[in-house]
């Protein structure tokens, strides 16, 4: 099976005294559901900001999608975030924008025509059950919703990997399970690898899984 | 409605820069105007015994522009009855030739003194005349009027300086957010930075017509103009085609440096 994130020896730091990840090894297979668990502090959203480039390896590979992240161009990376889809548990949504254009940005920057850009949104608004909420904007809806716009607009390129960082910490228990249905389905139907990293692996899903945890900077796979 | 409130505060922003810089020319015209007039009133009066061209007076001092002889006949009129023809005759070409000069530019009492020394170096000038008194006084009125105008200059400046780091605070709050979610989703630089571009230039427009807006509705209302004939001043308030280009080019050098800025200070999200 295909590996859509490879990694050999890898650390990370944010400066040259802290190693947040030390010398870990790991791969996630293409069109896998991996959960990454620790501790809070632990490095989980670090090491999942390395996998979108956003902090680059200190040590060792590390290869997304086929792209080697150490010393990447940014006009490079720039094309491997386009196939890449990211949740935060904050939204992170364009405040100023309707939630329309904000699943549309990932179209728009993929150069996916007006047309085919249109039909996508109200595909995935209706998908994530938000087609009545077109023109609002994101502060006028609830914490739940935001979350789907967020949903959607990770799932409006048709992306190869689904990033998710605690995508249910803000949420209740239902918008919760909204969520993690729309992430198992992306996974089932459309074979999208996703990795998601959380506290609590919900009890509720109804597929296979594979799970890491991590501790004292190192990743291991939870059997 | 949302879409207009963040708008508003980079035009009004621009709005109140555009309309400083407005007065600020406004008020350079208006002294500017008032000089001129100072200039055309001035003239230093030079008796001599002879004939003098008036090519020879603006070889005196380069502040010469023109000469013009001051005609006799006017107070020769007045002793006419009493005299012969003749005497008249006799006693007009006995009198000294007068003349008026007239300077380029409003002198200054040093320059007063050097056209006066060089007028007097001229064989058969016998007196000159540059009511110094008042013309002194009426030059360090100027003076402080330009200096009351310095320090409104300075002051702009200073709330104009203000009023943009201002803003750049703004809109970097508004904007970095914005760029960074577009970074992650893999937009390069001119994608992310076009938005806040297109801003910036819809802004400047913006702002660029409501200011020019007030200030043909200050011309249609004709205060300030009246206010200034009243001393004799007679100015262009608003131009639309020179001040209207002008204000257009500051706003949009404004706005799109700050956009600039807001690029170039974009710090890839860590």
């Amino acid at each position: 099976m295909d590996k859509v994130i490879y990694a050999y020896n890898l650390s990370l730091a944010y400066n040259d005294r802290e190693t947040i990840i030390n010398d870990t090894s790991f791969s996630v297979e293409s069109g896998s559901f991996v959960f990454i668990t620790g501790a809070s502090g632990s490095g989980k959203s670090t090491l999942l900001k390395s996998f979108y480039g956003a902090i680059a390896p200190k040590r060792g590979d590390l290869i997304v999608g086929g792209v080697e992240l150490h010393n990447i161009a940014p006009k490079k990376l720039n094309l491997l975030r386009r196939h890449i889809g990211i949740v935060f548990q904050n939204y992170r949504l364009v405040n100023e924008w309707t939630i329309e254009k904000n699943v549309m940005l990932p179209l728009i920057i993929s150069g996916y025509s007006k047309e085919v850009s249109t039909t996508q949104v109200e595909k995935l608004l209706r998908h994530v059950k938000l087609s009545h909420q077109t023109g609002k904007y994101p502060q006028e809806l609830s914490g739940g919703e935001q979350q789907r716009v967020a949903m959607a607009r990770a799932l409006s390129h048709n992306p190869i990997l689904i990033l998710a960082d605690e995508p249910t910490g803000n949420l209740d228990d239902y918008s919760s399970q909204v969520i993690w249905n729309l992430l198992q389905g992306a996974n089932l139907q459309l074979k999208t690898t996703v990795v998601v990293v959380t506290h609590n692996i919900p009890k509720t899903l109804n597929l296979e899984y594979k799970h890491f945890h991590l501790e004292n900077g190192v990743l291991n796979e939870v059997l | 409605m949302k879409s207009f409130k963040n708008h508003l505060s980079l035009i009004m922003a621009i709005v109140t820069i555009l309309f400083s810089l407005q007065i600020f020319t406004i008020t350079e015209r208006a002294i500017d105007a008032y000089e001129s007039n100072l200039k055309e009133n001035y003239s230093i009066v030079v008796v001599s015994e002879k004939k003098i061209a008036p090519k020879t007076f603006q070889q005196m001092h380069p502040l010469i522009k023109k000469s013009e002889p001051i005609a006799a006949d006017h107070v020769l009129k007045t002793i006419k009855l009493q005299m012969k023809e003749t005497n008249i005759k006799l006693l007009k070409t006995a009198l000294p030739k007068f003349y008026r000069i007239h300077l380029s530019k409003f002198p200054s009492p040093d320059q007063i003194d050097a056209i006066t020394d060089a007028i007097k170096q001229h064989a058969g000038v016998t007196r000159v005349e540059s009511f110094e008194n008042s013309h002194n006084t009426t030059y360090k009125l100027l003076l402080l009027f330009k200096q009351v105008v310095l320090v409104l200059a300075v002051f702009i400046f200073i709330v104009t300086s203000l009023l943009m780091l201002k803003e750049m605070r703004i809109w970097q709050f508004q904007h970095t957010e914005r760029m960074s979610i577009m970074a992650l989703f893999g937009a390069p630089v001119w994608l992310r930075s076009a938005v806040l571009f297109r801003l910036a230039v819809i802004d400047a427009l913006l702002a660029t017509l409501i200011t020019a807006i007030v200030f043909i509705g200050i011309v249609n209302y004709g205060w300030i103009e009246s206010e200034l004939e009243v001393i004799g001043i007679h100015i262009t308030i608003f131009d639309l085609l020179s001040d209207g280009v002008t204000m257009l080019i500051l706003a949009l050098g404004l706005s799109v440096f700050l956009a600039t800025m807001i690029v170039l200070g974009h710090k890839e999200e860590v």
